[in-house]
């Protein structure tokens, strides 16, 4: 389980409790799981980076590189980026022949995902996160972990059901707030989201709880009507409490190829982003959007879903991303 | 939006029309273009190699013809090319046995749930009585999710709930589909990393339990270069015999499916492109590789159009337009049956070079929406002549609405263009419907 410090901010006094014993077999420290879940996904970029031994002089080397990120996901221009950087260390001859390219790649890769904050900011009371993302990336399995995670931190959660249009989204959810012991709005099919959201900061106020996870549906950022709506949710809730959505999150699901770029940008366009989650690192996908979204969007990554179970879900920390992504190990 | 391969390729080769053979400078800066291209389409970069390799042998020495630019040659050879690799035709389903038996698998978050729901509209429209059973038992309610969604299609679901074998559930479901006479028999299953090995068992299983004519791998059409590996490690697991794609209705280019196709050699045959479950359709592979090159996608927007276009209604409004008896109801009539093909920019989207304009023009909507609302607050005499709108009317529909009174104004003019337009073109007989000013087909379309 990772300490509630290092996923969120602000939590001030809040009383956090003993963290409880972790289940047999999930032990093994943050790091440790982070490079488990990602090495499955990174073992063919490993084995490409690690058979250069590079020589900055050797084309072929370059083109294996270039190979290697664009396999991953990180798309031309953050891959033309990278390799640029690279290419001006080698230039001051920082890159002697025939040196681990490792560490200097993932000293770039950090560079460029390293941003703002990454931690949650739960200080507000009570602070709204609104989850948005298109469909299936994992949106309403997050809110799901997250308000477990903030039950350990301490904080009390209320879990709004703002998917009001997939069969049985609702369900889903109420499944997952009672595992997490969350009070739960829930929605009629079609019922306005907005006014779920609304409910939802109600209910926090009312029972003084501290933390609202408001889930949305799911749509792909071409849906005029949908983005319009999503819109229209962030300004009932901006209407309802000051300051409010402190944080909302754009889900990615991390196989997700070039058009992750194109959902940032819209999804950005119709509510302003504090961060991404990034899911389902543990399969064969690399996650290499990520860094093309951090690059071009400047949204930092919060946390990262690296496999089923709750304690899956995961404080981003953008060195080690990089690092095990490379699967160079603790440096 | 990613600029289409087509301005790419003008760009780099130029203009010029007749320049006679293609120069091996023109095909190496075409196939440098073509390569990035197709990274942006998310073309695994094996499949990627590969194809450039072929593309570049072609358009060496290759004559362009009178009427191209040596842009649009190569563009043609690309297309050519990616048709073929995504193998002629298209391929339907097996559907043998009794029951025929369809195995939907996939990744978390592909769509399985839904597009099942699909299948299962889809073969029932086709006269066979279709079932489908849930063997999803770990995602939380994804059982409700496939009773509802079997609900909206008026197909049995069976499930036995989330505590049974998924193996014995897609066992006994298919004894309950003999029993209850059903003829197909869809089985939902539950979305499974390749690298999580007991859930990959457990798949076989029930492959091997209910010996499927087909099994279906459902691909987002969003994913990455992944897909390749997914793809393989389901293949090395249970051989499966389709691909369906999902979410083509969002604005990324699919370039997986034509990589999956490429490797394993498995057919792609159905496509989905929305949350409704009408929202699916059989597989084209060129009309896929125009999507891919950015090129539009003419044929399916034609041929949605078509479907939704009630023949009387069309005849109908040709004989209203004749009599210049064409009213504000039946302007909101056209409005509706260009919305029913998607919202307008996805519409606009599926026009070969409109893309590239759209980033700019702000395509909305919502205007449709207000011109609605106006619509619907007139009376139904003032809808069928807007001539007896005076001052007090107009102030009240605008009331009505929420708009202005100038907007009312603005629509009403608008549809004295469109009659007068219309009344100019009736010695046509076109089978597309008319369009609003402003949202005139480009001439390609016409006739």
């Amino acid at each position: 389980m990772a300490d509630p410090a290092q996923m969120f901010s602000g939590l001030g006094d809040v009383a956090v409790p003993e963290p409880e014993a972790a289940p047999a077999g999930e032990g093994g420290g943050f790091f440790r799981r982070l490079v488990d879940g990602l090495s499955k996904s990174s073992r063919a970029l490993t084995g490409q980076i690690q058979q250069i031994a590079f020589d900055p002089d050797d084309s072929e080397a370059w083109e294996r590189l270039e190979e290697a990120l664009l396999l991953a996901d990180c798309g031309v221009p953050a891959t033309v980026e990278i390799i640029g950087r690279l290419e001006a260390r080698a230039a001051s001859g920082a890159l002697a022949p025939g040196a681990d390219l490792a560490p200097a790649l993932a000293e770039e890769v950090a560079d460029m995902l390293a941003g703002a904050e990454a931690r949650i900011d739960v200080s507000a009371r009570p602070t709204v996160i609104l989850m948005v993302g298109v469909n299936g990336t994992g949106k309403t399995t997050t809110v799901g972990k997250l308000a477990e995670h903030l039950r350990r931190a301490g904080l009390g959660v209320v879990v709004a059901a703002a998917d009001t249009f997939r069969a049985a989204a609702d369900e889903q959810l109420e499944a997952w707030a009672q595992r997490a012991d969350a009070d739960f709005v829930g929605s009629a099919h079609g019922q306005d989201p907005a006014a779920v959201a609304y409910d939802g900061i109600e209910a926090a106020v009312a029972r003084g709880r501290d933390v609202v996870l408001v889930d949305t549906a799911g749509r792909l950022q071409t849906q005029v009507g949908l983005m319009d709506e999503l819109a229209k949710i962030r300004r009932v809730i901006a209407g309802r409490l000051d300051g409010a959505p402190h944080e909302t999150l754009l889900v990615v699901d991390a196989t997700t190829g070039q058009n992750g770029l194109v959902q940032a940008r819209q999804f950005s366009e119709a509510t302003p982003l504090t961060g991404i989650v990034l899911t389902k690192l543990d399969g064969t996908a690399k996650g290499g959007i990520a860094l093309a979204i951090a690059r071009e969007l400047g949204v930092p990554i919060k946390l990262i879903g690296v496999g089923e179970t709750l304690d899956d879900l995961r404080p981003f920390d953008a060195d080690s991303f990089a690092r095990a992504l490379l699967g160079l190990g603790e440096g | 939006m990613l600029d289409s391969l087509s301005d790419r390729l003008s760009d780099a080769l130029g203009d010029l029309r007749s320049r006679g053979r293609l120069s091996e400078e023109d095909v190496n800066a075409a196939v440098r273009e073509i390569r990035l291209a197709l990274l942006e389409a998310d073309v695994n970069f094996d499949v990627v190699k590969s194809f450039t390799a072929t593309v570049k042998e072609r358009a060496l020495g290759a004559e362009v013809s009178e009427s191209l630019t040596p842009g649009q040659e190569v563009v043609k050879i690309v297309h050519e090319e990616l048709t073929s690799l995504m193998g002629g035709g298209s391929s339907k389903l097996e559907l043998k046995g009794q029951p025929a038996v369809i195995l939907v698998c996939g990744l978390q978050g592909s769509g399985k749930t839904t597009t099942c729901g699909k299948l299962a509209r889809l073969i029932a429209q086709q006269g066979k009585r279709p079932a489908l059973v849930a063997c999803d038992v770990y995602r939380p309610a994804a059982i409700q999710q496939l009773v509802t969604v079997g609900g909206q299609a008026d197909v049995p679901v069976y499930e036995r709930g989330a505590d049974a074998d998924p193996v014995e559930i897609a066992a006994w479901g298919i004894e309950q589909a003999k029993q209850e006479g059903r003829d197909v028999v869809i089985v939902d299953t539950a979305g499974r990393l390749t690298v999580d090995t007991e859930l990959m068992g457990e798949l076989v299983r029930i492959r091997d339990a209910v010996r499927p004519s087909d099994t279906l791998l459902v691909l987002d059409a969003m994913t990455g270069q992944a897909a390749v590996n997914t793809a393989q490690a389901f293949q090395e697991a249970i051989d499966f015999d389709g691909l369906i794609m999902t979410k083509l209705d969002g604005d990324a280019r699919g370039g997986a499916a034509l990589s999956v196709r490429a490797i394993t050699g498995v057919p792609i045959k159905v496509i989905t492109t929305g949350e409704k479950l009408d929202q699916v359709e059989e597989f084209h592979p060129d009309r896929l590789a125009s999507r891919i090159l950015g090129m539009g996608d003419v044929l399916s927007l034609i041929e949605r159009a078509e479907q939704l276009v009630d023949k009387e209604k069309a005849e109908e409004l040709e004989r209203k337009i004749r009599k210049s008896e064409f009213g504000l109801d039946d302007m909101l009539e056209q409005l509706h049956s260009i919305r029913k093909m998607g919202s307008l920019s996805s519409v606009l989207g599926m026009l070969p070079g409109v893309g590239k304009q759209l980033k700019n023009a702000n395509v909305d909507d919502a205007q449709l929406d207000r011109v609605e609302a106006i619509i619907l607050s007139m009376t139904p005499a003032e809808r069928r002549d807007p001539r007896i709108i005076n001052g007090s009317r107009r102030a009240r529909i605008a009331a009505g609405s929420g708009r202005t009174v100038t907007e009312v104004n603005a629509l009403i003019k608008q549809h004295q263009q469109m009659k007068k337009m219309m009344k100019s073109f009736a010695g046509g007989k076109g089978r597309m419907p008319k369009l609003p000013p402003g949202m005139e087909l480009p001439p390609e379309l016409k006739g």
